[in-house]
């Protein structure tokens, strides 16, 4: 069985501040790290891998420094890298990301599946998994709760949907993109680490894929645009009320009888 | 006369020779893109066009070249359209919630609002639409669309973009919602915006999106300035649902998919019911536990003064993780919106990540010892104290106000004797 799985490169906190004057993240010195919920989809992949047998490929698109989450990848797991790393690709959205993405995948090869995290911590969308399962016009399930059977041309799962999860069989090739707490992710051995320069890696850049049409990619490739981003307004008036437990009971009491809870 | 957008596409060039210090040029970005190796500066993937290197760099070096192109006829793209999320043909309440926003965006550019309704015998429900002021619903009515299944799914909602070409289309930011709405936005490789908290239309009908990223630590103000449909999501208890009109308007329009359409990979082999706990979105008081809550046990604490007001009992995220409180109970970003009349937010710091999923609340008492807790800048009354001392003399004063009333409901109030 092959299977890729997704991975984003994120800060290490979302803590991030603005530049209020030019309105730009200010991400300097800010470590970066492997997106917490991708570390679900590899953990699920390892598991497969334990189960079957698979081999996997991690793919992450970014700058050339995604090879720090290649390796983090590596140290939990028998894996093989891929970077798809290319200046203009800069500046993608979900869709001008997902359709790299895809033809990322279609020159590595259409493998039986596709793992991708739930969502990111910074551009938090989930929209990525669906995208490129469109783009490679297979079937998708998002949300995946458990994993219950691994077949030899399918796989069976569960999902939460609005009201009920649902148990499905998806044939393959398929693209799942699981829930955090599907699994419990290893932590990174360190003993692996003696192994990283056997790791294997393949990068690509646009003229590797078959389309190689600069307009689709990066920030031309993106029908959004982020018009201006801001920090998260806190005005409202606060009656800060203060004193001892006495006090504050009979404020909290009078008010809910005020507002008509009591 | 409109001003309108032109759209413009960027790269930035860099002219080697104009670089006096190249080493020390890889400093303008924020964002680490600008790299200096074998003599050559470079911009590699990280660039987030953010233009500061052309901005602040020395004359010359940067050169920011835009290339105009073509705008798409918008004229052509009408009507705000609404994904109505269903199970089995009952309908989720952020359907009327996203019809009531549709018909206000609607006005501003006097589009006709749609709603799209896909299931299978759902002709009763889709009458019920008629009452909630949309001009038209297009109904996909076939048992394939019994359960959900991706293909049938967005092969329909493909069918009803093909005929209607509607300019915008709003989804429920549910996981059935976050699941079709980017499968279908990339069918016609247009844009989506995810978790929309705020929306505006334009008069040229760009529609102005803001919704948080980054855990919530900042906002973000999106547009689709150049491709149609514009897609967003938008959670449950965003916006309110408008009122249900008396009398019936706006038209069916039965559409019927041919069988290829309907064919799937995907085999649903059984469905279960989540366990019917009544969901904090649609509590009208919650009592919330942060981390001022120390131990399981006082649980029992909250639950009381949550039951004394009908409520239920919610959390932060830290009390979910420990196990204490069902997880469908965590309030905020990676936990649900909840927008009630009431919340009681005890021993709650009021990160911006749990924030962000209830500031829509009516009514916000918080308690916490620390005068400096971020949650006193949401709240509208501000408790500075201990919740172990001030929620058991609530309760108490709770317990004695229900026995006067009792009493003074008494015709002759014989305990009242003078
Ligand atoms: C403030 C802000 C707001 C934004 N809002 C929007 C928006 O509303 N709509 C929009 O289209 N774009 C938006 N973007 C751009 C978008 O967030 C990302 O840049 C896009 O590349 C990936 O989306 P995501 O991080 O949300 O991924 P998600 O869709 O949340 O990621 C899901 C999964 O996809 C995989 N994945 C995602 N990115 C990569 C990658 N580079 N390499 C490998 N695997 C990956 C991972 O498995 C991940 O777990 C926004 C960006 C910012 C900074
Ligand atoms: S445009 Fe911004 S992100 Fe890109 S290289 Fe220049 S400074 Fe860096």
């Amino acid at each position: 069985m092959n299977i890729i799985v997704c991975i984003k490169q994120v800060p290490s906190t979302s803590d991030v501040k603005i530049d209020e004057k030019t309105g730009s993240l200010i991400r300097d010195g800010v470590e970066s790290k492997m997106n917490p919920y991708d570390l679900f989809a590899l953990e699920t992949a390892l598991q497969m891998k334990q189960q079957v047998g698979a081999n996997i490929t991690v793919l992450s698109m970014g700058p050339p420094q995604v090879q720090d989450i290649i390796n983090e990848a590596y140290l939990m797991g028998d894996v093989e890298g891929a970077i798809l790393s290319d200046r203009c690709m800069a500046g993608a959205d979900c869709l001008a990301t997902s359709f790299a993405l895809s033809q990322c995948i279609q020159r590595i090869g259409l493998p039986d599946l596709v793992i991708c995290g739930k969502q990111t911590t910074d551009g938090d969308t989930a929209q990525v998994g669906a995208e490129i399962a469109e783009f490679l016009h297979i079937p998708h399930i998002t949300n995946v709760l458990k994993i219950d059977d691994i077949k030899e041309k399918s796989i069976i799962v569960e999902s939460d949907l609005p009201d009920i999860t649902q148990t499905v069989e998806l044939q393959f090739p398929a693209l799942i993109s699981v829930e955090k707490d599907i699994v419990q992710p290893r932590l990174p051995s360190y003993k692996r680490k003696r192994s990283l320069p056997s790791l294997h890696v393949r990068s690509f850049n646009r003229n590797d894929l078959a389309d190689k049409d600069e307009e689709k990619y990066g920030l031309n490739g993106s029908p959004t645009r982020v018009v201006r981003i801001f920090p998260p307004e806190k005005t409202r008036k606060t009656e800060l009320v203060q004193g001892n437990s006495t006090e504050l009971a009979d404020k909290f009491y009078e008010t809910l009888a005020e507002w008509k809870f009591v | 006369m409109e001003v309108c957008l032109i759209i413009m596409k960027a790269k930035i060039v860099i002219h080697q020779q104009h670089a006096q210090n190249p080493q020390e040029l890889t400093e303008l970005c924020p964002f680490g893109a600008i790299e200096y190796m074998n003599g050559q500066l470079n911009i590699n993937a990280a660039c987030k066009m953010c233009k500061l290197c052309v901005k602040n760099g020395p004359v010359g070096v940067f050169e920011l070249i835009e290339k105009q192109q073509v705008e798409i006829d918008k004229t052509q793209w009408r009507g705000i359209a609404v994904y109505v999320e269903n199970t089995n043909g009952v309908i989720h309440p952020v359907t009327y919630e996203l019809i009531g926003k549709a018909i206000e965006l609607s006005k501003k550019i006097a589009h006709p609002v749609y709603a799209v309704f896909i299931g299978s015998q759902i002709k009763e429900q889709a009458n019920e639409l008629l009452y909630w002021g949309v001009d038209a619903v297009y109904v996909y009515d076939q048992p394939e669309f019994a359960s959900f299944r991706i293909e049938p799914y967005a092969a329909a909602f493909e069918d009803f973009i093909l005929q209607a070409s509607p300019s915008t289309i709003l989804v429920g930011g549910t996981t059935l919602g976050r699941s079709l709405a980017p499968r279908v936005a990339a069918r016609f490789g247009t844009g989506l915006t995810a978790d929309c908290t705020h929306l505006e239309m334009q008069a040229n009908t760009d529609l102005d999106q803001i919704r948080p990223a980054f855990g919530g630590n900042i906002m973000a103000h999106i547009r689709t300035p150049n491709h149609r449909p514009q897609f967003a999501t938008v959670r449950y208890k965003i916006f309110s649902a408008p009122q249900r009109r008396d009398a019936r308007s706006g038209t069916l329009i039965t559409r019927e998919l041919p069988s290829e359409k309907l064919v799937s990979n995907i085999r649903v082999l059984s469905l279960k019911n989540k366990p019917a706990i009544v969901s904090i979105e649609d509590a009208q008081v919650i009592v919330v536990a942060g981390r001022g809550v120390r131990k399981k046990q006082d649980m029992a604490m909250l639950q009381s003064l949550a039951e004394r007001l009908s409520g239920q009992v919610a959390a932060t995220r830290p009390l979910i993780e420990a196990g204490w409180v069902d997880a469908r109970c965590q309030i905020g970003l990676s936990g649900r919106t909840v927008s009630p009349q009431l919340l009681i937010a005890c021993g709650v710091s009021g990160s911006v990540q749990f924030s962000a999923g209830m500031t829509g609340s009516q009514h916000i008492v918080a308690i916490n010892i620390d005068p400096n807790a971020p949650i006193f800048k949401i709240a509208h009354i501000g408790l500075v104290g201990d919740l172990y001392e001030i929620i058991p003399l609530l309760l108490e004063r709770m317990e004695a106000g229900m026995h006067s009333k009792q009493t003074s409901h008494l015709p002759f109030p014989e305990n009242v004797v003078k």
